[in-house]
């Protein structure tokens, strides 16, 4: 288990200080995948790397498995960066060495006989699926290829934490999906626990357990994705969530649909998995004199649960009716707003 | 044109042109050796270097400027005695060398110092994720992705080197620089004035041709 006690960071500068982690408190379970998402400047990326003590925290501790890791001496911390895998958005590999000797670098560093390194890299390769490509360098892969190469890097010395940073934020839609792919399948495999920092929603969607949101150096909101996606609480994470149940700016979006349908009221609507199955929109018809006319539905799936998003024209009703039919949907547990 | 070939000294001119290999050479050899230590505690003690040592550093930078500032041709006459303390005398080849050496060691830590700068900081963090101690960066990471820049940083040296060896020919050290000045340029004999410049250019030839197909072949970026 990895452990954030009251982590402070603050950067000296000549212009000022910056504080960019401001007294986080995280509890990270064994074997799970969490997502830390936030914009650029949000202070993600010097939280994970006071994870590994790439970066001192000022005040604060970092216990892994029960051990203040912070405190160890430089020897001991090297030997815990062996087991605290990282992969990079840049990949970060050496272009002097071939796909199976940059694998084999971090063997190299933890004093491994020279067989067993080449047996080990082997094995990597096979799992990142880059069968054929061992003796090619860097400058030959494709994006997607160097990230495979950086994930096995990452996995040479059997780690029980992999950090990624914006670890597909260089890579087209496609091949983050394959990236994700990849580390799902590292996860359910090894066991192994994943901390990811990202700016993309789609990648924690797809692919975390839980997630905490950070917002100038705070931890904003935190849960699991299901409640998180569901009922977005903090302006910063709902920004995020909109991101991802429409693509299209939401403003210009409600303008346009106010347009579109002037009369009655427009309701956006977000169904969480465990009401889905229940025909709300029926029992409000029922129950109500009011009319409903579907605008839009769209369904979004999270790595162990899904939610719908339907917006609705509700026609020929009064104000009082309108407000019925909202506090009815809200009865039914529906996230109602009111366009 | 035979008359023309008729007018050098072939032996001479054999001579020389060892002595000048000698002296490009073998100043080359001890100036990268130097050179190439100095630059890297230069580069290791940087402010967010990986010993960080504001007073190495500053004392070391200051040296490397100041060296690099004397003009050569300076250098050899303000080092004359410390020449012929340590060669024993101030003429011929072997005197040329600690001139030659101390003038371009610097300069070579410098160019050292800026290759090794070039290295994605990138890789350093990430060697540094897996537990790699200084040392380590430093022979594993540092100097492998830099060593394309370190010795095409040779060959520039070695080029310029060999003007530095004519240089000091003009003050007695033999060579090519020698040959050209002594017998061409003083007795008027323009035939080994120009046949002397001829193979000095031929060595600033081979040694570009043999650093650019080096780095050739070990640059995979």
């Amino acid at each position: 288990m990895i452990e954030l006690k009251h982590i402070t960071k603050v950067f000296h500068l000549q212009k000022g200080d910056i504080i960019a982690c401001d007294d986080i408190n995280l509890k990270i379970d064994d074997g799970v995948i969490f997502g830390v998402i936030g914009y650029s400047g949000a202070g993600k990326s010097t939280l994970v790397r006071i994870i590994n003590q790439l970066e001192k925290q000022t005040q604060g501790e970092v216990i892994i498995d029960g051990e203040d890791i912070s405190k160890l001496s430089h020897d001991e911390l090297r030997q815990k960066r062996m087991k605290i895998g990282m992969i990079f958005q840049h990949f970060n590999l050496l272009w002097s060495r071939t796909v199976q000797k940059n694998i084999e670098l971090p063997l190299e560093i933890a004093g491994i006989p020279k067989e067993e390194r080449i047996k080990k890299a082997k094995e990597l390769i096979q799992l990142v699926g880059l069968e054929g490509r061992e003796n090619a360098y860097p400058s030959e892969l494709s994006g997607g290829q160097k990230q495979r190469v950086g994930i096995a890097r990452a996995l040479a010395n059997d780690p029980s934490i992999l950090l990624c940073d914006e670890a597909t934020s260089a890579l087209d839609p496609d091949t983050t999906e394959q990236i994700l792919e990849l580390l799902k399948k590292i996860n359910k495999q090894l066991g192994i626990t994943i901390v990811m920092i990202t700016h993309q929603m789609e990648v924690v969607q797809k692919i975390c357990h839980h997630i905490a949101v950070m917002s100038e150096g705070r931890i904003v909101e935190e849960g699991n994705v299901k409640d998180i996606f569901g009922a977005p609480k903090h302006q910063v994470t709902r920004r995020f969530v909109r991101d991802i149940s429409s693509k299209v700016d939401d403003d210009k979006l409600n303008e346009d649909l106010k347009k579109i349908y002037p009369e009655g009221m427009l309701l956006r609507l977000t169904f969480e998995e465990d009401i889905a199955r229940t025909p709300v929109v029926s029992e409000v018809i029922k129950q109500t004199n009011i009319s409903i006319s579907i605008v839009s539905g769209n369904l979004t799936n999270t790595i162990n649960s899904s939610f719908g998003v339907l917006i609705i024209n509700i026609l020929n009703g009064s104000k009082e009716e309108y407000e019925q039919v909202i506090e009815l949907f809200k009865k039914y547990k529906v996230n109602v707003e009111v366009i | 044109m035979s008359k023309f070939l008729s007018q050098i000294d072939w032996s001479a001119m054999n001579e020389s042109i060892q002595e000048t290999l000698y002296m490009t050479f073998f100043s080359l050899l001890i100036a990268v050796l130097l050179g190439f230590i100095i630059g890297i505690i230069l580069y290791v003690t940087q402010e967010d270097g990986l010993y960080p040592n504001k007073f190495i550093n500053t004392i070391l930078d200051f040296i490397v400027n100041l060296l690099r500032a004397v003009p050569f041709i300076i250098l050899i006459l303000i080092i004359l005695p410390v020449t012929k303390f340590v060669v024993g005398t101030m003429l011929g080849a072997t005197a040329a060398l600690p001139a030659l050496i101390i003038s371009s060691a610097p300069f070579y830590a410098r160019m050292c110092m800026i290759a090794l700068n070039e290295v994605d900081k990138g890789t350093i963090e990430a060697s540094k994720a897996m537990g790699a101690s200084h040392f380590q960066i430093i022979t594993k990471v540092l100097i492998p992705e830099s060593k394309p820049a370190l010795i095409s940083s040779i060959t520039v040296m070695g080029i310029s080197l060999v003007g530095y060896t004519a240089m000091a020919g003009c003050i007695g050290s033999g060579g090519l620089g020698n040959l050209a000045y002594m017998y061409g340029f003083v007795r008027k004999n323009y035939a080994i004035m120009y046949t002397a410049t001829f193979f000095v250019l031929v060595i600033v030839f081979i040694i570009q041709g043999i650093g650019d197909y080096v780095v050739r072949r070990i640059d995979k970026r």
